[in-house]
Protein backbone atom coordinates (compact mmCIF):
# COMPACT_ATOMS: atom_id res chain seq x y z
CA UNK A 1 0.00 0.00 0.00
CA UNK A 2 1.58 3.24 -1.02
CA UNK A 3 1.68 5.96 1.46
CA UNK A 4 1.24 8.79 -0.71
CA UNK A 5 -2.05 9.85 -2.50
CA UNK A 6 -0.51 11.80 -5.01
CA UNK A 7 2.81 12.21 -6.26
CA UNK A 8 3.68 14.16 -9.34
CA UNK A 9 7.29 14.23 -11.33
CA UNK A 10 8.09 16.83 -13.24
CA UNK A 11 4.65 16.80 -15.16
CA UNK A 12 4.69 19.46 -17.77
CA UNK A 13 1.58 20.09 -19.98
CA UNK A 14 1.71 22.49 -23.05
CA UNK A 15 -0.90 23.76 -25.40
CA UNK A 16 1.07 24.33 -28.63
CA UNK A 17 4.00 27.32 -27.49
CA UNK A 18 2.48 27.64 -24.17
CA UNK A 19 3.24 26.43 -21.05
CA UNK A 20 0.50 25.45 -18.81
CA UNK A 21 2.33 23.32 -16.31
CA UNK A 22 6.03 23.38 -15.90
CA UNK A 23 7.53 20.62 -14.50
CA UNK A 24 6.01 20.84 -11.15
CA UNK A 25 6.97 17.99 -8.72
CA UNK A 26 4.81 17.91 -5.40
CA UNK A 27 3.99 14.42 -3.17
CA UNK A 28 0.51 14.25 -1.11
CA UNK A 29 0.61 11.58 1.32
CA UNK A 30 -2.28 9.58 2.41
CA UNK A 31 -5.19 10.79 4.80
CA UNK A 32 -4.42 14.36 4.74
CA UNK A 33 -6.08 17.72 3.20
CA UNK A 34 -3.83 19.46 0.82
CA UNK A 35 -5.01 22.88 -0.62
CA UNK A 36 -4.05 23.28 -3.97
CA UNK A 37 -3.57 27.21 -4.46
CA UNK A 38 -2.34 29.36 -7.39
CA UNK A 39 -4.08 32.40 -9.03
CA UNK A 40 -5.57 32.19 -11.87
CA UNK A 41 -4.19 30.91 -14.89
CA UNK A 42 -1.66 29.17 -13.07
CA UNK A 43 -2.11 25.72 -13.91
CA UNK A 44 -3.83 23.84 -11.22
CA UNK A 45 -7.06 22.30 -13.15
CA UNK A 46 -4.68 21.58 -15.58
CA UNK A 47 -2.92 19.86 -13.35
CA UNK A 48 -6.27 18.54 -11.85
CA UNK A 49 -7.53 17.47 -15.50
CA UNK A 50 -4.11 15.61 -16.03
CA UNK A 51 -4.31 13.42 -12.51
CA UNK A 52 -7.37 12.41 -13.60
CA UNK A 53 -6.94 11.41 -16.97
CA UNK A 54 -8.74 14.06 -18.58
CA UNK A 55 -6.05 15.19 -20.50
CA UNK A 56 -2.42 13.94 -21.30
CA UNK A 57 0.68 15.54 -20.44
CA UNK A 58 3.32 16.70 -22.84
CA UNK A 59 6.33 15.97 -20.14
CA UNK A 60 6.73 14.30 -16.40
CA UNK A 61 4.86 11.50 -14.55
CA UNK A 62 2.75 10.93 -12.02
CA UNK A 63 1.03 8.33 -9.73
CA UNK A 64 -2.31 8.58 -7.73
CA UNK A 65 -2.42 5.55 -5.16
CA UNK A 66 0.87 4.13 -6.63
CA UNK A 67 -0.62 3.79 -9.84
CA UNK A 68 0.48 5.81 -12.98
CA UNK A 69 -1.95 8.75 -13.90
CA UNK A 70 -1.51 7.40 -17.47
CA UNK A 71 -3.31 4.31 -16.44
CA UNK A 72 -6.22 5.84 -14.85
CA UNK A 73 -8.81 2.96 -14.56
CA UNK A 74 -6.91 1.68 -12.29
CA UNK A 75 -7.26 4.31 -9.46
CA UNK A 76 -9.98 6.42 -10.43
CA UNK A 77 -13.22 3.52 -8.90
CA UNK A 78 -11.09 5.19 -5.79
CA UNK A 79 -11.66 8.83 -6.72
CA UNK A 80 -14.06 10.90 -6.28
CA UNK A 81 -13.85 14.22 -8.24
CA UNK A 82 -15.46 17.61 -9.16
CA UNK A 83 -13.75 19.60 -11.66
CA UNK A 84 -14.31 23.14 -13.02
CA UNK A 85 -17.83 22.90 -10.74
CA UNK A 86 -20.48 20.81 -11.19
CA UNK A 87 -21.46 20.31 -14.50
CA UNK A 88 -25.31 17.71 -14.74
CA UNK A 89 -27.95 17.27 -17.15
CA UNK A 90 -30.33 20.18 -16.98
CA UNK A 91 -33.65 17.91 -17.54
CA UNK A 92 -32.60 15.36 -14.85
CA UNK A 93 -33.20 15.80 -11.28
CA UNK A 94 -30.24 15.88 -8.72
CA UNK A 95 -31.51 12.10 -7.66
CA UNK A 96 -31.37 10.96 -11.24
CA UNK A 97 -28.19 12.50 -11.99
CA UNK A 98 -26.67 10.94 -9.67
CA UNK A 99 -28.19 7.81 -10.49
CA UNK A 100 -26.37 8.31 -14.06
CA UNK A 101 -23.05 8.31 -12.41
CA UNK A 102 -23.83 5.70 -9.56
CA UNK A 103 -24.95 3.24 -12.74
CA UNK A 104 -21.97 3.96 -14.90
CA UNK A 105 -19.57 3.51 -11.82
CA UNK A 106 -21.26 0.17 -10.46
CA UNK A 107 -22.03 2.14 -6.89
CA UNK A 108 -25.12 1.09 -5.22
CA UNK A 109 -28.04 3.14 -5.78
CA UNK A 110 -28.66 3.69 -2.34
CA UNK A 111 -25.83 5.75 -1.74
CA UNK A 112 -27.67 8.19 -3.93
CA UNK A 113 -29.97 9.24 -1.29
CA UNK A 114 -27.82 9.08 1.70
CA UNK A 115 -25.30 11.70 0.22
CA UNK A 116 -28.52 14.05 -0.95
CA UNK A 117 -29.28 13.46 2.60
CA UNK A 118 -25.56 14.38 3.35
CA UNK A 119 -25.22 17.70 1.31
CA UNK A 120 -28.54 18.87 2.33
CA UNK A 121 -30.23 18.33 -0.96
CA UNK A 122 -32.68 15.27 0.65
CA UNK A 123 -35.54 17.47 0.66
CA UNK A 124 -35.18 18.64 -3.57
CA UNK A 125 -33.37 15.72 -5.01
CA UNK A 126 -36.30 14.92 -7.36
CA UNK A 127 -36.23 18.43 -8.15
CA UNK A 128 -35.00 19.12 -12.26
CA UNK A 129 -31.18 19.90 -11.78
CA UNK A 130 -32.05 23.20 -14.17
CA UNK A 131 -33.97 24.84 -11.50
CA UNK A 132 -31.06 24.73 -8.99
CA UNK A 133 -29.27 27.40 -6.90
CA UNK A 134 -25.59 28.11 -7.62
CA UNK A 135 -25.08 26.23 -3.93
CA UNK A 136 -27.56 23.85 -4.49
CA UNK A 137 -25.56 22.69 -8.32
CA UNK A 138 -22.13 22.95 -6.01
CA UNK A 139 -23.71 20.75 -3.15
CA UNK A 140 -24.80 18.22 -6.08
CA UNK A 141 -21.27 18.23 -7.00
CA UNK A 142 -19.76 17.45 -4.19
CA UNK A 143 -22.34 14.57 -3.70
CA UNK A 144 -21.31 13.03 -6.75
CA UNK A 145 -17.77 13.40 -6.04
CA UNK A 146 -18.57 11.50 -2.84
CA UNK A 147 -20.35 8.81 -4.54
CA UNK A 148 -17.26 5.83 -4.89
CA UNK A 149 -17.04 6.50 -1.22
CA UNK A 150 -13.62 7.76 -2.34
CA UNK A 151 -10.04 7.04 -0.99
CA UNK A 152 -8.98 11.00 -2.48
CA UNK A 153 -11.20 13.43 -3.13
CA UNK A 154 -10.52 15.99 -5.86
CA UNK A 155 -12.20 19.02 -5.95
CA UNK A 156 -11.70 22.17 -7.76
CA UNK A 157 -13.23 25.31 -5.87
CA UNK A 158 -15.63 23.34 -3.80
CA UNK A 159 -17.25 26.54 -2.08
CA UNK A 160 -17.92 28.31 -4.61
CA UNK A 161 -21.35 30.37 -5.02
CA UNK A 162 -22.06 28.76 -1.02
CA UNK A 163 -23.34 30.96 1.48
CA UNK A 164 -21.15 31.22 4.45
CA UNK A 165 -23.15 28.53 6.39
CA UNK A 166 -22.50 26.04 3.06
CA UNK A 167 -18.72 26.54 3.38
CA UNK A 168 -18.49 25.74 6.90
CA UNK A 169 -20.28 22.53 6.09
CA UNK A 170 -17.72 21.89 3.70
CA UNK A 171 -15.45 22.06 5.78
CA UNK A 172 -16.64 20.23 7.96
CA UNK A 173 -17.41 17.51 5.83
CA UNK A 174 -13.88 17.73 4.24
CA UNK A 175 -12.05 17.57 7.81
CA UNK A 176 -14.30 14.43 8.66
CA UNK A 177 -14.23 12.68 5.34
CA UNK A 178 -9.64 13.38 6.81
CA UNK A 179 -10.32 12.14 9.97
CA UNK A 180 -12.17 8.90 8.60
CA UNK A 181 -8.78 8.28 6.19
CA UNK A 182 -9.75 10.26 3.23
CA UNK A 183 -7.37 12.34 1.03
CA UNK A 184 -8.74 15.25 0.13
CA UNK A 185 -7.03 17.67 -2.60
CA UNK A 186 -8.71 21.22 -2.59
CA UNK A 187 -8.29 23.53 -4.88
CA UNK A 188 -9.71 26.80 -3.69
CA UNK A 189 -9.40 31.19 -3.95
CA UNK A 190 -11.00 30.92 -0.10
CA UNK A 191 -7.00 30.76 0.98
CA UNK A 192 -8.60 31.85 4.67
CA UNK A 193 -10.48 28.65 4.47
CA UNK A 194 -8.30 26.06 2.89
CA UNK A 195 -5.49 27.31 5.89
CA UNK A 196 -8.35 25.83 8.66
CA UNK A 197 -8.13 22.42 6.75
CA UNK A 198 -4.92 22.51 4.95
CA UNK A 199 -2.44 20.51 6.46
CA UNK A 200 -0.50 20.12 3.21
CA UNK A 201 -0.21 23.20 0.91
CA UNK A 202 0.71 22.84 -2.92
CA UNK A 203 1.05 26.42 -4.73
CA UNK A 204 1.57 27.27 -8.01
CA UNK A 205 2.57 30.62 -10.00
CA UNK A 206 2.49 30.55 -13.96
CA UNK A 207 2.74 26.47 -13.90
CA UNK A 208 5.28 26.16 -11.35
CA UNK A 209 5.29 24.88 -7.87
CA UNK A 210 6.64 27.58 -5.80
CA UNK A 211 5.62 25.76 -2.74
CA UNK A 212 4.69 22.37 -1.78
CA UNK A 213 4.31 20.52 1.39
CA UNK A 214 3.41 21.07 5.27
CA UNK A 215 1.78 24.21 5.75
CA UNK A 216 3.52 24.76 9.16
CA UNK A 217 6.59 24.78 6.95
CA UNK A 218 5.47 27.89 4.86
CA UNK A 219 4.77 29.78 7.61
CA UNK A 220 8.00 28.84 9.44
CA UNK A 221 9.41 30.17 6.27
CA UNK A 222 7.49 33.67 6.52
CA UNK A 223 9.17 36.55 9.02
CA UNK A 224 6.32 37.48 11.32
CA UNK A 225 6.24 41.01 11.76
CA UNK A 226 4.28 43.73 13.85
CA UNK A 227 1.92 46.58 13.35
CA UNK A 228 2.55 49.50 14.68
CA UNK A 229 0.44 53.19 15.37
CA UNK A 230 1.31 55.95 17.05
CA UNK A 231 -0.87 59.30 18.44
CA UNK A 232 1.17 61.21 16.48
CA UNK A 233 1.57 60.22 12.92
CA UNK A 234 5.46 62.01 12.83
CA UNK A 235 6.65 59.29 15.63
CA UNK A 236 6.62 56.58 13.01
CA UNK A 237 9.91 57.63 11.80
CA UNK A 238 11.29 57.61 15.33
CA UNK A 239 9.57 53.81 15.67
CA UNK A 240 11.30 53.13 12.52
CA UNK A 241 14.52 54.29 13.65
CA UNK A 242 14.18 52.23 16.96
CA UNK A 243 13.38 48.81 14.91
CA UNK A 244 16.30 49.70 12.99
CA UNK A 245 18.60 50.24 15.61
CA UNK A 246 17.29 46.33 16.70
CA UNK A 247 18.40 44.42 13.58
CA UNK A 248 14.90 44.67 12.51
CA UNK A 249 13.57 45.26 9.09
CA UNK A 250 10.19 48.00 8.97
CA UNK A 251 8.99 50.17 6.79
CA UNK A 252 5.74 52.52 6.87
CA UNK A 253 2.21 51.66 4.94
CA UNK A 254 -1.23 53.07 5.37
CA UNK A 255 -0.61 54.91 8.36
CA UNK A 256 1.19 52.18 10.55
CA UNK A 257 4.81 51.00 10.66
CA UNK A 258 5.42 47.45 9.62
CA UNK A 259 8.22 45.83 11.80
CA UNK A 260 9.26 42.39 10.88
CA UNK A 261 10.36 40.40 14.15
CA UNK A 262 9.02 37.50 16.28
CA UNK A 263 6.19 38.35 18.72
CA UNK A 264 7.64 38.32 21.80
CA UNK A 265 9.91 41.61 20.81
CA UNK A 266 6.79 43.48 20.69
CA UNK A 267 7.07 44.37 24.43
CA UNK A 268 10.55 45.40 24.15
CA UNK A 269 9.45 47.96 21.30
CA UNK A 270 6.80 49.21 23.68
CA UNK A 271 9.24 49.98 26.27
CA UNK A 272 11.37 51.69 24.23
CA UNK A 273 8.91 53.45 22.42
CA UNK A 274 7.76 54.78 26.22
CA UNK A 275 10.79 55.47 26.98
CA UNK A 276 11.68 57.79 23.79
CA UNK A 277 8.04 59.43 24.74
CA UNK A 278 6.03 58.26 22.30
CA UNK A 279 2.43 57.10 22.88
CA UNK A 280 1.73 53.74 20.74
CA UNK A 281 -2.10 53.56 20.09
CA UNK A 282 -1.90 49.60 18.20
CA UNK A 283 0.70 47.46 18.79
CA UNK A 284 -0.06 44.03 17.37
CA UNK A 285 2.15 41.12 16.16
CA UNK A 286 0.95 39.77 12.85
CA UNK A 287 1.81 35.57 12.28
CA UNK A 288 1.75 35.16 8.85
CA UNK A 289 -1.28 33.46 7.16
CA UNK A 290 -1.69 31.93 3.78
CA UNK A 291 -3.40 34.87 1.85
CA UNK A 292 -0.36 37.01 3.05
CA UNK A 293 2.22 34.23 1.86
CA UNK A 294 0.53 33.20 -0.65
CA UNK A 295 0.26 36.66 -2.22
CA UNK A 296 4.03 37.07 -1.34
CA UNK A 297 5.38 33.96 -2.90
CA UNK A 298 3.15 34.19 -5.76
CA UNK A 299 4.18 37.94 -6.56
CA UNK A 300 -0.22 38.68 -7.12
CA UNK A 301 -1.23 41.77 -5.68
CA UNK A 302 -3.49 42.18 -2.68
CA UNK B 1 -15.21 -5.38 -20.54
CA UNK B 2 -18.92 -6.54 -20.58
CA UNK B 3 -20.12 -5.85 -17.20
CA UNK B 4 -18.63 -2.20 -17.76
CA UNK B 5 -20.23 -1.23 -21.35
CA UNK B 6 -23.50 -2.93 -19.89
CA UNK B 7 -22.82 -0.45 -16.77
CA UNK B 8 -22.63 2.52 -19.31
CA UNK B 9 -25.54 1.26 -21.81
CA UNK B 10 -28.30 1.50 -18.50
CA UNK B 11 -26.30 4.56 -17.59
CA UNK B 12 -26.93 6.27 -20.95
CA UNK B 13 -30.54 4.63 -21.01
CA UNK B 14 -31.27 6.43 -17.77
CA UNK B 15 -30.69 9.94 -20.15
CA UNK B 16 -32.40 8.50 -23.35
CA UNK B 17 -36.06 7.61 -21.08
CA UNK B 18 -36.38 10.81 -19.68
CA UNK B 19 -40.06 11.84 -20.80
CA UNK B 20 -38.86 15.22 -22.66
CA UNK B 21 -36.74 13.15 -24.81
CA UNK B 22 -38.53 9.79 -25.21
CA UNK B 23 -42.39 11.34 -25.59
CA UNK B 24 -41.70 13.85 -28.12
CA UNK B 25 -39.20 11.65 -30.18
CA UNK B 26 -41.77 9.54 -30.35
CA UNK B 27 -44.14 12.09 -30.83
CA UNK B 28 -42.36 13.21 -33.83
CA UNK B 29 -42.31 9.69 -35.40
CA UNK B 30 -45.45 9.19 -34.89
CA UNK B 31 -46.92 12.49 -36.31
CA UNK B 32 -44.81 11.34 -39.24
CA UNK B 33 -45.64 7.69 -39.52
CA UNK B 34 -49.52 8.53 -39.56
CA UNK B 35 -48.90 11.65 -42.06
CA UNK B 36 -46.70 9.37 -44.27
CA UNK B 37 -49.14 6.58 -44.05
CA UNK B 38 -52.09 8.13 -44.79
CA UNK B 39 -51.16 10.48 -48.09
CA UNK B 40 -50.17 7.01 -49.50
CA UNK B 41 -53.79 5.71 -49.04
CA UNK B 42 -55.88 8.98 -49.16
CA UNK B 43 -53.90 10.58 -52.28
CA UNK B 44 -53.94 7.32 -53.98
CA UNK B 45 -56.56 8.51 -57.11
CA UNK B 46 -54.48 12.18 -57.22
CA UNK B 47 -52.75 12.92 -60.52
CA UNK B 48 -50.31 14.41 -58.58
CA UNK B 49 -48.96 11.12 -57.48
CA UNK B 50 -49.44 9.83 -53.84
CA UNK B 51 -45.35 9.10 -53.38
CA UNK B 52 -42.11 11.09 -52.99
CA UNK B 53 -41.33 13.15 -55.43
CA UNK B 54 -44.70 12.51 -57.35
CA UNK B 55 -44.28 9.03 -57.47
CA UNK B 56 -47.62 6.99 -58.31
CA UNK B 57 -48.11 3.91 -55.94
CA UNK B 58 -51.06 2.42 -57.75
CA UNK B 59 -53.70 -0.25 -55.92
CA UNK B 60 -51.98 -3.05 -57.61
CA UNK B 61 -48.72 -2.01 -56.01
CA UNK B 62 -50.39 -1.47 -52.31
CA UNK B 63 -52.22 -4.97 -52.77
CA UNK B 64 -48.98 -7.09 -53.22
CA UNK B 65 -47.18 -8.78 -50.10
CA UNK B 66 -45.32 -5.77 -49.49
CA UNK B 67 -47.75 -3.18 -49.68
CA UNK B 68 -48.28 -3.07 -45.56
CA UNK B 69 -44.86 -1.33 -45.10
CA UNK B 70 -44.98 0.66 -48.26
CA UNK B 71 -45.42 3.59 -46.28
CA UNK B 72 -43.47 2.62 -43.19
CA UNK B 73 -40.20 1.88 -46.06
CA UNK B 74 -40.88 5.50 -47.59
CA UNK B 75 -40.60 6.94 -43.72
CA UNK B 76 -37.19 6.27 -43.25
CA UNK B 77 -35.56 8.96 -44.18
CA UNK B 78 -37.79 11.21 -41.60
CA UNK B 79 -37.01 8.58 -38.96
CA UNK B 80 -33.47 8.81 -39.87
CA UNK B 81 -33.32 12.22 -39.23
CA UNK B 82 -35.27 11.97 -36.06
CA UNK B 83 -32.40 9.60 -35.27
CA UNK B 84 -29.41 11.98 -36.40
CA UNK B 85 -30.84 14.47 -33.90
CA UNK B 86 -31.34 12.45 -31.10
CA UNK B 87 -27.73 10.63 -31.50
CA UNK B 88 -25.97 13.97 -32.32
CA UNK B 89 -27.36 15.79 -29.12
CA UNK B 90 -26.79 12.91 -26.70
CA UNK B 91 -23.56 12.81 -27.82
CA UNK B 92 -22.65 16.39 -28.40
CA UNK B 93 -24.48 17.78 -25.04
CA UNK B 94 -21.65 15.70 -23.13
CA UNK B 95 -19.25 18.49 -24.11
CA UNK B 96 -21.48 21.28 -23.86
CA UNK B 97 -23.01 20.76 -20.74
CA UNK B 98 -19.38 19.33 -19.60
CA UNK B 99 -21.00 16.18 -18.36
CA UNK B 100 -18.35 13.98 -20.40
CA UNK B 101 -15.36 14.91 -17.64
CA UNK B 102 -17.87 13.55 -15.09
CA UNK B 103 -18.67 10.63 -17.12
CA UNK B 104 -14.84 10.08 -17.75
CA UNK B 105 -13.77 10.13 -14.25
CA UNK B 106 -16.09 7.20 -13.46
CA UNK B 107 -15.44 5.26 -16.66
CA UNK B 108 -12.08 6.17 -18.00
CA UNK B 109 -12.07 3.29 -21.25
CA UNK B 110 -12.79 6.17 -23.62
CA UNK B 111 -13.97 3.35 -26.22
CA UNK B 112 -16.06 1.37 -23.95
CA UNK B 113 -17.88 4.54 -23.58
CA UNK B 114 -18.38 5.12 -26.76
CA UNK B 115 -19.72 1.29 -27.52
CA UNK B 116 -22.09 1.77 -24.78
CA UNK B 117 -23.61 4.82 -25.97
CA UNK B 118 -23.63 3.75 -29.27
CA UNK B 119 -25.25 0.39 -27.80
CA UNK B 120 -28.16 2.01 -25.81
CA UNK B 121 -28.79 4.79 -28.44
CA UNK B 122 -29.38 1.69 -30.71
CA UNK B 123 -31.99 0.15 -29.00
CA UNK B 124 -33.66 3.75 -28.74
CA UNK B 125 -33.45 3.13 -32.50
CA UNK B 126 -35.36 -0.03 -32.77
CA UNK B 127 -38.25 1.60 -30.13
CA UNK B 128 -38.30 4.07 -32.58
CA UNK B 129 -38.87 1.60 -35.38
CA UNK B 130 -41.10 -0.42 -33.59
CA UNK B 131 -43.33 1.85 -32.61
CA UNK B 132 -43.62 3.55 -36.33
CA UNK B 133 -43.72 0.12 -37.92
CA UNK B 134 -46.71 -0.69 -35.55
CA UNK B 135 -48.33 2.83 -36.55
CA UNK B 136 -47.55 3.02 -40.24
CA UNK B 137 -49.08 -0.49 -40.24
CA UNK B 138 -52.06 0.15 -38.28
CA UNK B 139 -52.71 3.44 -40.34
CA UNK B 140 -51.99 1.59 -43.80
CA UNK B 141 -54.43 -1.17 -42.85
CA UNK B 142 -57.18 0.78 -41.26
CA UNK B 143 -57.10 3.28 -44.55
CA UNK B 144 -56.79 0.20 -47.57
CA UNK B 145 -60.56 -0.83 -46.94
CA UNK B 146 -61.86 2.33 -47.39
CA UNK B 147 -59.79 2.24 -50.93
CA UNK B 148 -60.27 -0.60 -52.25
CA UNK B 149 -56.93 -1.82 -51.70
CA UNK B 150 -56.69 -5.82 -51.19
CA UNK B 151 -54.94 -6.20 -48.00
CA UNK B 152 -54.83 -10.26 -48.50
CA UNK B 153 -51.64 -10.88 -49.54
CA UNK B 154 -50.12 -7.92 -46.10
CA UNK B 155 -49.68 -10.72 -43.30
CA UNK B 156 -49.31 -14.44 -45.51
CA UNK B 157 -46.15 -15.82 -44.89
CA UNK B 158 -45.16 -13.30 -47.97
CA UNK B 159 -46.39 -10.44 -46.33
CA UNK B 160 -44.77 -11.35 -42.65
CA UNK B 161 -41.16 -11.70 -44.62
CA UNK B 162 -41.95 -8.17 -46.36
CA UNK B 163 -42.67 -6.49 -42.73
CA UNK B 164 -39.60 -8.19 -41.48
CA UNK B 165 -37.02 -7.42 -44.18
CA UNK B 166 -38.69 -3.81 -44.32
CA UNK B 167 -38.09 -3.78 -39.89
CA UNK B 168 -34.50 -4.66 -40.79
CA UNK B 169 -34.03 -2.32 -43.39
CA UNK B 170 -35.34 0.76 -42.09
CA UNK B 171 -33.50 -0.20 -38.75
CA UNK B 172 -30.39 -0.30 -40.67
CA UNK B 173 -30.84 2.92 -42.21
CA UNK B 174 -31.77 4.83 -39.21
CA UNK B 175 -28.52 3.35 -37.46
CA UNK B 176 -26.45 4.94 -40.27
CA UNK B 177 -28.45 7.92 -39.84
CA UNK B 178 -28.14 7.78 -35.93
CA UNK B 179 -23.80 7.32 -36.73
CA UNK B 180 -23.50 10.03 -38.65
CA UNK B 181 -25.52 12.28 -35.48
CA UNK B 182 -23.25 10.85 -33.36
CA UNK B 183 -19.78 11.68 -35.38
CA UNK B 184 -20.78 15.26 -35.94
CA UNK B 185 -22.12 15.38 -32.32
CA UNK B 186 -18.11 14.04 -31.82
CA UNK B 187 -16.65 16.03 -34.29
CA UNK B 188 -18.46 19.70 -33.32
CA UNK B 189 -19.11 19.09 -30.03
CA UNK B 190 -22.25 20.86 -30.34
CA UNK B 191 -26.03 19.88 -30.26
CA UNK B 192 -26.71 22.93 -32.63
CA UNK B 193 -23.86 22.84 -34.80
CA UNK B 194 -24.15 18.71 -35.01
CA UNK B 195 -27.64 18.78 -35.73
CA UNK B 196 -27.69 21.79 -38.26
CA UNK B 197 -25.06 20.35 -40.00
CA UNK B 198 -26.66 17.29 -40.14
CA UNK B 199 -29.83 18.45 -41.37
CA UNK B 200 -28.74 20.90 -43.28
CA UNK B 201 -26.75 18.53 -45.62
CA UNK B 202 -29.19 15.59 -45.73
CA UNK B 203 -32.11 17.73 -46.63
CA UNK B 204 -30.63 21.16 -48.58
CA UNK B 205 -27.07 20.07 -49.59
CA UNK B 206 -27.76 16.22 -51.33
CA UNK B 207 -30.93 17.47 -53.05
CA UNK B 208 -29.98 20.55 -54.97
CA UNK B 209 -26.57 18.43 -55.76
CA UNK B 210 -28.66 15.50 -56.45
CA UNK B 211 -31.56 17.98 -58.67
CA UNK B 212 -28.25 19.40 -60.41
CA UNK B 213 -26.46 16.50 -60.91
CA UNK B 214 -28.29 12.91 -60.79
CA UNK B 215 -25.32 11.01 -61.28
CA UNK B 216 -24.32 11.90 -57.84
CA UNK B 217 -26.95 10.51 -56.15
CA UNK B 218 -25.22 7.19 -56.11
CA UNK B 219 -22.57 8.78 -54.22
CA UNK B 220 -24.33 10.90 -51.77
CA UNK B 221 -24.78 9.24 -48.27
CA UNK B 222 -27.76 10.31 -47.37
CA UNK B 223 -29.46 8.93 -50.84
CA UNK B 224 -27.62 5.79 -49.76
CA UNK B 225 -29.17 5.23 -45.68
CA UNK B 226 -32.53 6.52 -47.40
CA UNK B 227 -32.23 3.56 -50.39
CA UNK B 228 -31.15 0.70 -47.89
CA UNK B 229 -34.99 2.15 -46.32
CA UNK B 230 -37.38 1.39 -49.31
CA UNK B 231 -34.91 -2.00 -50.00
CA UNK B 232 -33.40 -0.82 -53.30
CA UNK B 233 -34.18 1.93 -56.17
CA UNK B 234 -34.88 1.24 -59.87
CA UNK B 235 -31.36 3.43 -60.19
CA UNK B 236 -29.06 2.54 -56.63
CA UNK B 237 -29.21 -1.16 -55.81
CA UNK B 238 -29.57 -2.31 -52.51
CA UNK B 239 -26.24 -3.56 -52.00
CA UNK B 240 -24.70 -0.56 -53.60
CA UNK B 241 -26.41 1.73 -51.07
CA UNK B 242 -25.69 -1.11 -48.62
CA UNK B 243 -22.11 -1.29 -49.04
CA UNK B 244 -21.08 2.45 -49.57
CA UNK B 245 -23.10 3.55 -46.80
CA UNK B 246 -21.15 0.80 -44.54
CA UNK B 247 -18.01 2.11 -46.01
CA UNK B 248 -18.95 6.03 -45.12
CA UNK B 249 -20.37 5.14 -41.71
CA UNK B 250 -17.08 3.18 -40.98
CA UNK B 251 -15.01 5.80 -41.85
CA UNK B 252 -16.52 8.20 -40.21
CA UNK B 253 -16.68 5.91 -36.77
CA UNK B 254 -12.91 5.23 -37.54
CA UNK B 255 -11.81 9.02 -37.27
CA UNK B 256 -14.59 9.82 -34.60
CA UNK B 257 -13.24 6.90 -32.52
CA UNK B 258 -9.80 8.34 -32.40
CA UNK B 259 -10.77 11.84 -32.26
CA UNK B 260 -13.22 10.48 -29.04
CA UNK B 261 -9.93 8.62 -27.56
CA UNK B 262 -6.85 11.18 -28.37
CA UNK B 263 -8.24 14.49 -27.74
CA UNK B 264 -7.90 16.07 -24.26
CA UNK B 265 -11.08 17.00 -22.60
CA UNK B 266 -10.30 20.37 -21.51
CA UNK B 267 -13.67 21.74 -21.11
Amino acid sequence: MPNLAISVNDLSKKYGEALAVSHTNFQVPLGTICGFVGPNGAGKTTTIRMLLGLITPTGGTGQILGEPITSPEKYLPQVGAMIEGPAFYPALSGAENLRVLATLGGFPQERVDQLLKQVGLADRGKSKYKTYSLGMKQRLGIAAALLPDPKILILDEPTNGLDPEGIQEIRQLLRSLADKGTTVFVSSHLLSELELISEYIVMLRKGEVVFAGPIQELFDQQQPYMIVKTENIGDLEKIMAIAQSAGHHAHIRDGAAHIEGPPDWAGTLNKLAFEAGILLTQLSPQLPNLEETFFEMTGEQK
Amino acid sequence: MIRSIARIFFAEWRKLRRPTLLLGTLGAVAFFSVLVSSLLFLMIDSPNGNGDRGIRITREMLSLPSGATQAFSSIGNLLGIIALCVFAAQTAQEYSLGTLRNLLVRQPGRIRLLVGKLASMKVFAIFMTLVSAVISIGVSYALAGGKDVNTTLWFNADGRLEIAKTLLNVFISILGFGIIGMVLGILLRSPISSISLGVLWLLIVENIVGAVKSSTLQWLPGNQLGTIAVGGTETISYTHALSLSGLYVGIALIIATVLFTRRDVAN
